[in-house]
């Protein structure tokens, strides 16, 4: 099955965050990895701009098709993950580490509490039947 | 197809199922998209190594008796007539306005006997098109639900399946049978026209076995494969290796409103002979096309089926298919464009979401065996 780190907050969209001191790092989930397949292309926010929670912030491609990320939380993009974006296998490889997509200044932090824990992540990945396409 | 139509199944169903395959509907059939070591892997598999197809849900249909020959080259565009036995030619279904029904390749496999390979998709339509041209006294048989298909490629194709493969013709090999050859074998135990065909830009085979004598060839192969490397390969990384070499996708490249000339596809018309769409086809050669399929490198994106294609921010054209190619290492795409912008080195632009991503008309095929990366 997907690993699913205990220390780490999910969006239902199979975004990932994890909590820093000035900034959250935000990626795709191992289950999303694997459902989308090899990733051969991301498409990531320039550093400065906003993200909005719940809104479309970039694309990760995969051989077969491009797929939305979702912004877990709002705030400002203070780093993108450059390495990412030269090999986007990384993002298949190590979606919790090397893989990671973007860090964001939050600008609400209660908005943290809207998103999945751990346990609620991985009841939501074994309801929902993989889609397979 | 509607969702409430129950998926079809070949008979390796469950051998896709319990190598872990992620299956998808295809056509109105339950296929493997990908097997877990994934799409990339196996498309470098088969570039490098083996790769093993269950095209099992393809369409064939056969003409027999004296008329046979006649018949098949009246319906497709090439020269079937000039097939030797144990001879197969790739070539179009056309319409009579000159347009294209299905591509599929036409193999000799009985003096008397012609086997036409259709797309999975199409094989209802093909089937009646067909017998609407079809010639008095020559029986068409659709064995698209009897006849399983495997196919083998690779450069190591050659040797697995001589491994598993006996000739009915004692002194000769699989390993000998020329590109396009097609034999009567017994691979893995079981009856078999075996040809020397595909899909990959690879040498290979394709397998015509009977319905309920794959599982046997299909498990063969595999052990037989397993030590040099060969990998099962999905409809995914079909997709990609058919597109690194150019070939044409029913419903992506041709369909009933695409001309043989502006696919490309002049080549496989005869126009010496007749056969259903010749007139139309002629015309459309003589008059020129306005468009033309070009190849394309694209930069920031992965240009899919339907986007735009951009000149100075007009549209021009149409994405039909594109992907990421792992053997060329880019993206890269096939497009309908002016044929005044069809020319290599052309620079032009597909709108990638609401992007516009640089692309340059590139020489095709993509990939050329031989050509390693």
């Amino acid at each position: 099955m997907s690993s699913v780190p205990d220390d780490l907050r999910y969006s239902k969209e199979h975004e990932w965050v994890r909590a820093g001191t000035d900034s959250v790092t935000i990626g795709i989930t191992a289950f999303a990895q694997d459902q989308l397949g090899d990733v051969v292309f991301v498409e990531l926010p320039a550093q400065g701009s906003t993200i909005k929670q719940f809104s479309s912030f970039g694309v990760v491609e995969s051989v077969k098709a491009a797929s939305d990320v979702y912004a877990p939380v709002s705030g400002e993009v203070v780093e993108r993950n450059v390495k990412v974006v030269e090999s986007p296998e990384l993002v298949n490889r190590s979606p919790y580490e090397d893989g990671w997509l973007v860090k964001v200044r939050v600008a609400d932090k209660a908005e943290l509490n809207k998103l999945l824990s751990p346990d609620e992540y991985r009841a939501h990945i074994g309801e929902t039947a993989p889609s397979g396409g | 197809m509607s969702a409430t139509t129950a998926l079809l199944r070949t008979p390796l169903y469950e051998e896709h199922v319990a190598l872990g395959a992620r299956m998808v509907p295809f056509a109105g059939w339950e296929m493997p998209i990908q097997y877990p070591s994934g799409i990339v892997n196996e498309h470098r598999a088969v570039r490098a190594a083996a790769g093993m197809f269950d095209l099992s849900h393809m369409g064939e249909i056969y003409l027999r008796g004296p008329g046979a020959g006649a018949a098949a080259d009246l319906l497709v565009s090439s020269d079937i007539a000039g097939l030797e036995l144990g001879q197969a030619r790739y070539g179009l279904l056309c319409n009579e306005r000159g347009t294209i029904v299905d591509d599929v390749i036409v193999y000799r496999v009985e003096r008397e006997t012609y086997l036409v390979v259709v797309n999975a998709a199409n094989v209802d339509k093909d089937r009646e098109h067909m017998k609407r041209y079809l010639a008095a006294g020559v029986e068409l048989e659709d064995a698209s639900r009897d006849t399983a298909l495997i196919a083998l490629q690779g450069p190591r194709a050659a040797v697995i399946m001589a491994s598993v493969t006996d000739l009915e013709i004692r002194e000769a090999t699989v390993e000998e049978l020329a590109p396009f050859g097609v034999v009567s074998a017994r691979v893995g135990g079981a009856r078999a026209y075996v040809a020397r065909t595909g899909y990959t830009g690879e040498d290979g085979f394709e397998v015509f076995l009977p319905w309920d004598r794959a599982v046997g060839p299909w498990s063969r192969l595999l052990a037989a494969g397993g030590a040099l490397g060969l990998t099962p390969v999905g409809l995914g990384a079909r997709d990609t290796l058919r597109l690194e070499a150019r070939f044409s996708l029913y419903g992506n490249e041709i369909d009933e409103t695409t001309d043989p000339i502006e696919a490309g596809l002049g080549w496989t018309c005869k126009l010496d002979k007749g056969f259903v769409g010749r007139d139309a086809v002629a015309r459309a050669k003589e008059q020129g096309p306005s468009r033309r399929i070009a190849g394309l490198a694209v930069e920031g994106g992965v240009a899919r089926h339907g986007y735009a294609v951009l000149d100075a921010g007009r549209e021009v054209g149409t994405v039909t298919s594109g992907t990421f190619g792992p053997s060329v290492g880019r993206n890269i795409a096939l497009a309908y464009v002016p044929v005044a912008l069809a020319r290599v080195g052309t620079r032009l632009a597909v709108r990638i979401r609401d992007r516009e991503a640089p692309a340059t008309v590139v020489k095709t095929p993509f990939f050329k065996r031989g050509e390693r990366t």
